[in-house]
């Protein structure tokens, strides 16, 4: 489903302060898997999601979703397939903008934003039965500005939207790294809900070990830019949360 | 009270400028100082245009043509060659004025025996009221359009474009595009106002562009005191606003200029006014904390 072929990326090439973020990653993510990458900072984790984002282009190597080559797409036309959730809870929603219109454009991610108001009644009970399945009450808020919310939420709202219009993969990039505990565990319960009753292609970057081991169907760890690690299911079925933290040892 | 007026009048004309502000700056967060020559490019084309007997009607959508083509080169040079937004505004205002200069074909037009937008239509029989019933017309025609166009898809992606852009781009909108156009609106609607004021002042100058931008700046400034006094979020109750905040800053420069304030320091009252109302809102915060 993704195939991503012998990538390279190195930033401020031939400077002294030169990063080879990437270094020749080739990796296949089949249909519906749901992969979890760890890795220390500055081991190319984000990097190679925001490769697969279109938000950094590759140097070198090839990026294919479902036989098209997206090497050279700019970000906002993968968007046809691709959803994100950002690390940072105001990357992902627009503050200024209320919950409804934040719907509003995800409910048109794979589509042209036309010159007609698609904001009616219908779409308004749309949104209201999606964001009841949250249970935090926020249905009766779709007019509130998204900044009103906390991160929690808005990573959760975020979360949502993804699936407002169709949907294949889903890109995850530390969604939880600011939030607390308590909302942290309620997105990531949230994503995985998702991920299963939607079928998508997920790929996950964490620094929570535990989230790691209790969520996905594949993990791989990464280290200056390279896969060091690499579990399928029954692998991953088999690991002791204690091995994980031993890859860091 | 012709005074208050004429101040009334000039606000009106004045409100598709301070749309205009509006959404470069507060809807696309982008500081564009284009706005000067755009505002004096859409007077100079209404003044040669009707010194040549051009009619009206066929001048409106040429200014509006016009200010839309200075806009969109601020936003591709701001956007496709990644120059400072402030700068690459400053740049085409500055080419806009030999442009400017070559249009008009001398620095002052004055438009004594033309026929203009308020002598074509015939509504009340005082010019002023005439005058007066035209312009409403037209800024409410203006004002739906912008209001409509902002509850629309395309609208709410103009309006996420400024506040989140890593957003709106995974959601599939070209921001660069999306700018671009945004300034081509924005300058459009100040063409548009330069178009009204030249017709209502009958006369168009080089230099009648020279600092409009912070009419724009307070009259916006002015409706962003009630926005963020009442939490306002509805989009019609915002363009109201701005369009009440054009008004007021004609207003208050006219009691100015009644009370016997020098004119030579109209313009350093028109700043002082300004910082003043930007200011006042943070003067109380710090009190209240």
């Amino acid at each position: 489903m993704i195939a991503i072929n012998n990538i390279h990326k190195v930033f401020n090439t031939g400077k002294a302060n030169q990063v080879n973020a990437v270094n020749g990653i080739t990796l296949q993510i089949k249909s519906e898997e749901f992969l979890v990458i760890v890795g220390s900072n500055g081991s190319g984790k984000t990097t190679l999601l925001n490769l697969v984002a279109g938000s950094v282009m590759p140097d070198s190597g090839t990026i294919i979703i479902d036989d098209n080559d997206l090497t050279k797409m700019a970000d906002y036309k993968r968007s046809q397939w691709i959803a994100r959730v950002f690390q940072n809870p105001m990357s992902g929603t627009a503050s200024d903008l209320s919950i409804l219109d934040n719907f509003r454009l995800a409910a048109i991610r794979t589509k042209p934003k036309g010159l007609s108001i698609g904001i009616n009644d219908k779409f308004k009970q749309q949104v209201k039965d999606k964001i009841v399945a949250l249970g935090m009450g926020l249905e009766s808020k779709i007019e509130q500005p998204m900044g009103t919310l906390s991160g929690g939420q808005r990573q959760a709202l975020t979360l949502l939207m993804s699936v407002m219009d169709s949907c294949k993969v889903l890109l995850l990039d530390e969604p939880t790294a600011a939030l607390d505990p308590r909302s942290a565990e309620m997105v990531m319960r949230t994503a995985d809900k998702l991920i299963n009753d939607f079928k998508l292609t997920a790929i996950l970057i964490t620094h929570n070990l535990k989230d790691a081991y209790n969520y996905g169907t594949r993990i791989i760890q990464m280290r200056e830019g390279l896969i060091t690690n690499d579990l399928d299911k029954t692998q991953k079925a088999t690991l002791k949360q204690n091995d994980l933290f031993d890859w860091f040892a | 009270m012709d005074f208050y007026l004429t101040a009334l009048l000039q606000g009106l004309c004045f409100s598709a400028l301070a749309l205009g502000i509006y959404i470069s700056m507060k809807i696309f967060n982008i500081p564009d100082i284009t706005t000067n020559g755009s505002y004096t490019l859409g007077g100079a084309i209404t003044g040669i245009m009707l010194t040549h007997h051009q009619s009206t009607y066929v001048i409106l959508p040429i200014v509006i043509v016009a200010g839309g083509i200075a806009g969109a080169l601020t936003g591709i040079i701001t956007t496709k060659l990644r120059v400072n937004a402030l700068l690459a505004g400053i740049l085409v205002m500055t080419g806009l004025h030999s442009i400017n200069l070559i249009i008009m074909g001398r620095s002052n037009l004055p438009l004594i025996s033309t026929s203009s937008l308020f002598s074509m239509l015939n509504i009340a029989a005082d010019p002023n009221h005439n005058t007066f019933w035209i312009l409403s017309v037209f800024v409410i025609i203006i004002t739906l359009m912008i209001g409509y166009l902002l509850k629309t898809d395309f609208g709410i992606a103009m309006r996420a474009t400024g506040n989140s852009e890593s957003m709106i781009r995974a959601l599939g909108v070209d921001t660069d595009r999306m700018k671009i156009t945004g300034l081509a609106l924005a300058n459009a609607l100040t063409a548009l106002s330069g178009y009204l004021i030249v017709q209502f002042q009958a006369f168009a100058d080089i230099n009648m562009g020279e600092a409009i931008v912070i009419i724009g700046l307070g009259s916006v400034i002015i409706a962003e005191s009630f926005i963020n006094w009442f939490s306002i979020t509805n989009v019609w109750v915002i363009l109201i606003l701005v369009l009440i905040g054009a008004i007021i800053f004609q207003l208050v420069l006219a009691f100015t200029l009644a009370v016997g304030v020098d004119p030579n320091l109209l313009s350093l009252a028109t700043s002082a006014f300004v910082l003043l109302i930007v200011s006042l809102p943070r003067l109380s915060f710090s009190k209240a904390s």
